[in-house]
């Protein structure tokens, strides 16, 4: 029985890791090796740039690919390579620490107005409804350029725009899971409501949240490689991604390698973000 | 002639989500005669709805007809093609589903949805198909028959849906229904009529049926013959007088056993006690914005009033809707009465919870109706006991290891449970962690909340007697809520009849037949079916006050 169960399981699904209690497809395999190599280069660029970032190498502007500049050269000689891989410390970097901040502050929030409901919901609610009427790339815009562009504002901005959709997205999870018996028992146990979001709420909706994290990284790179389009992003000679695509549009019409690579570069995190986070590992339920 | 019905050597296989194949159905054979109506009976699990499902060739998703023949008026239906099955489905097999709520369209009129039967199949034009709903929903004893079709489903009541979706079956003529627990999910009073407009149509029409159930009761009304199944395989077949009066195989006396729970024998008299354990005053509880009166605008429970002696049972009975879970969960401070008194060992409790004390939050625990929602689906059993332990009483981790253990043994679960997930449990597992939740906070006083309701009648039984056994161990009270009698007679000493909120009459349970003045708790007590085929023939109601007291309208 044993025997022809185990044959049987192997070749009609195509898994691996299945013997750790999870399956996780191929799909979702190649989603993460891609992040995994582009969180590598960003922790490594230093160590692994041929050519300094700002330094003018090559005679030619808009270069092709060649032997000594793997992917040509930009609009002032620059080595394109170079520049990509310490773009990707940036797009990554910023997009990580503020879809963290928007992320953790947001479900937060939303866990504790649907906990709490009343005014305290009412208040929550209403004001980051506030917040996300206004337009995100209009509300990037005006705060860079009161601000002025740094790292920090940078992060800070993309999260604040980010909050409230991870707000409403969570307390939409956490009021249907707060209106199951077990948080009843939990009440009438006398549990606080920090309790009841850490142990009770957040362990039934940390795989929806997880998903929506995914989602909303994707956006705010994009929404940083937009900035840095417009010239409000990360600022020379350090580029991110949507910078390098910016500075480089002039080499388009050229066919230059200069503007298709960082676009390529966006493009693969984005998508294998999204393949990841629609192919997470599942946890296999059947142990017998 | 041969059999409407051939089942033979049925297998159906189901595959698991890491691609393992489990056979649930292990080789069936079953022959249907003509206008014969069959019972499937059967625990949770035991494949009687998978086996109603291959007689319309269907396989739930995930599973497949793996062996075997399902022969249907000639037809094999495992053979046909998809586009075959579909011409035979409201034709000539018909199903009845378990919820009728939730099997009709909300958008659409009952009638389009009676008749859609006859345009898929073009059986007939849409005034004739017409015609022929209202003449079945005359048959069937619905109100109003000419105009009951013109509403919509949220606009009858679910025992009318029920027996709606009958009609909706029975429009194309079929040559045979399947009903899948088609009265499991209505009151007592409700599932009486129910069981009678199947019944005399079916006679009517000489249709041959196929009824799945797990009460024994309500399939010896309707039934010619019982099937007995467990675990995929058949272990009894009879006609419905041989299984009730002399059953061979032990699983078949086990249901019929569990049918009639041992009465709770007679209890000395309650210690004396300066003051009862919970004592109840014109209790006050409701929905809704306050009136000016400072009353709620939907009031569940009006002025009710009870006491609990200490190691007493006080049971609660009534239908749906008659506000007896809304009183439970006023008495543990949910839903916060707005007026009356709640004492516990004569102290004044707090109408919230917020406004009550840890300890007084800790000797007073309530048990949900719904194992599944009850039990966080994230948590292991282990850290959902470990809980109230540390919460309650400060233990260390290793005396609440300890104590979860015992708390196991007390349940009587395996020990290497507690390292799973609710998922994982049967229901009536599910059920036992979740008063083992309760035993945790070592209360005085638990409220079950139709804790056995969602439950097999074999498990609830056992699920009875674990609470009984409890009692004598620990000392505990019990308000048990319930709406199924039999279950309430078991365990109760006193047990009080509710009735759109209001307290109707309170009896000592061993003069609940006789007892009963009211006339709510006389239908009530006469609506509860008796193992017995005649049971439902012979019953006698007078038939306004089925219709005072039922919430047809």
């Amino acid at each position: 029985m044993t025997m022809t169960t185990s044959s049987t399981s192997t070749t009609t699904t195509r898994t691996s890791g299945s013997r750790l209690g999870y399956r996780f497809n191929v799909i979702g395999i190649i989603g993460l090796s891609v992040i995994l190599c582009w969180a590598l280069v960003a922790i490594f660029a230093p160590l692994i740039i041929p050519y300094p970032v700002g330094e003018i190498v090559d005679l030619d502007y808009f270069g092709p690919m060649s032997s000594d500049f793997w992917l040509g050269s930009d609009y002032l000689g620059r080595d394109m390579l170079s520049r990509i891989l310490m773009g990707a410390r940036y797009t990554v970097g910023i997009s990580l620490a503020a879809v963290t901040i928007a992320c953790f502050s947001g479900v937060v929030l939303g866990m504790i107005a649907a906990v709490a409901g009343g005014w305290l919901d009412t208040l929550l609610s209403r004001f980051l409804d506030a917040l996300n009427s206004i337009p995100s790339k209009l509300f990037g815009l005006v705060v860079v350029a009161a601000v002025g562009s740094s790292i920090p504002v940078l992060i800070l901005t993309l999260s604040v725009i980010y909050i409230p959709g991870a707000y409403r997205f969570a307390r939409a999870l956490a009021v249907n899971i707060n209106a199951m018996d077990f948080i009843t028992v939990a009440r009438i146990r006398g549990e606080s409501t920090l309790y009841l979001i850490r142990s009770e709420i957040l362990p039934n909706i940390a795989g929806p949240v997880l998903a929506d994290l995914g989602i909303r990284f994707v956006f705010i790179v994009l929404l940083l490689s937009g900035l840095s389009f417009l010239g409000l992003g990360v600022q020379p000679p350090y580029a991110d991604w949507g910078a390098l695509v910016r500075e480089n549009i002039g080499g388009l019409p050229f066919g230059a390698p200069a503007v298709i690579f960082p676009s390529l570069a966006i493009a693969s995190l984005t998508i294998s973000v999204n393949l990841l986070i629609d192919n997470l590992p599942q946890k296999i339920r059947d142990r017998a | 002639m041969a059999n409407l019905v051939e089942i033979r050597d049925l297998k159906v296989e189901a595959t698991t989500d890491s691609g393992r194949r489990v056979e649930i159905i292990k080789g069936i054979s079953l022959d249907i005669a003509d206008g014969e109506i069959v019972a499937l009976i059967g625990e949770s699990g035991s494949g009687k709805t998978t086996i109603a499902l291959t007689l319309m060739g269907y396989a739930r998703p995930g599973c497949r007809i793996s062996g075997g023949s399902v022969s249907v008026a000639g037809k094999n239906m495992v053979a046909l093609s998809e586009k075959e099955r579909a011409r035979v489905r409201g034709t000539e097999v018909a199903y009845v589903p378990q919820s009728a709520a939730a099997a009709f369209n909300p958008a659409a009129t009952i009638m389009d949805q009676v008749i859609e039967i006859t345009r898929i199949h073009h059986l007939m034009s849409p005034d004739e198909a017409r015609a022929k709903a209202v003449d079945l929903f005359r048959a069937l004893s619905l109100p109003e028959p000419e105009t009951i079709g013109t509403r919509y489903p949220h606009q009858v009541s679910g025992g009318q849906l029920q027996r709606l979706s009958a009609a909706m079956a029975l429009i194309g003529d079929p040559k045979l229904v399947i009903f899948d627990e088609p009265t499991t999910a209505l009151d007592v009073t409700t599932q009486i009529e129910v069981l009678r407009a199947f019944k005399s149509v079916m006679k009517a029409g000489g249709i041959s049926g196929v009824y799945v159930s797990h009460d024994l009761a309500v399939v010896a009304q309707i039934a010619d013959r019982i099937v007995v199944l467990k675990g995929g395989e058949m272990q009894e077949t009879g006609t419905t007088e041989e299984i009730l009066s002399d059953a061979k195989h032990p699983y078949t006396r086990e249901l019929l056993d569990a049918f009639e729970p041992k009465p709770r024998g007679a209890v000395g008299a309650a210690e004396p006690a300066p003051a009862p354990l919970l004592k109840i005053d014109t209790l006050v509880a409701g929905y809704g914005p306050r009136q000016a009166d400072g009353l709620p605008l939907v009031r569940a429970v009006k002025q009710v009033s009870l006491k609990v002696e200490k190691g007493r049972n006080l049971g609660i009975i009534g239908e749906s809707g008659c506000g007896k879970s809304t009183l439970a969960r006023a008495i543990a401070g949910i839903l916060p009465a707005v007026a009356g008194n709640i004492a516990f060992e004569g102290r004044e409790l707090g109408r919230s919870a917020r406004e009550r004390s840890r300890e007084q939050l800790r000797e007073m625990q309530i048990v949900f109706q719904y194992a599944d929602t009850a039990l966080n689906p994230a948590k292991s059993i282990e850290d959902i006991l470990d809980r109230p332990l540390a919460f309650y009483h400060g233990m260390d981790r290793r005396a609440r290891s300890a104590r979860i253990d015992d708390l196991l043994d007390m349940v009587r679960l395996p020990r290497n449970l507690r390292h799973r997930r609710p998922s994982e449990l049967s229901g009536g597992q599910k059920q036992r962690v979740n008063f083992a939740r309760a035993l945790a906070a070592e209360p005085k006083l638990i409220l079950c909340d139709e804790i056995t309701s969602a439950l097999d009648t074999v498990v609830a039984a056992a699920i009875i007697d674990l609470l009984k056994e409890l009692q004598r161990e620990l000392g505990l009270s019990y308000v048990f809520i319930s709406h199924d009698l039999s279950t309430v007679q078991a365990i109760c000493d006193e047990v009080v009849v509710m009735y759109a909120g209001e307290k109707v009459e309170q009896l000592a349970s061993s003069e609940l037949a006789s007892g009963a003045k009211h006339p709510y708790s006389k239908l009530l007590f006469d609506s509860v079916p008796k193992l017995d085929t005649g049971w439902l023939d012979g019953l006698d109601q007078r038939p306004d006050l089925t219709r005072a007291f039922s919430k047809t309208g």
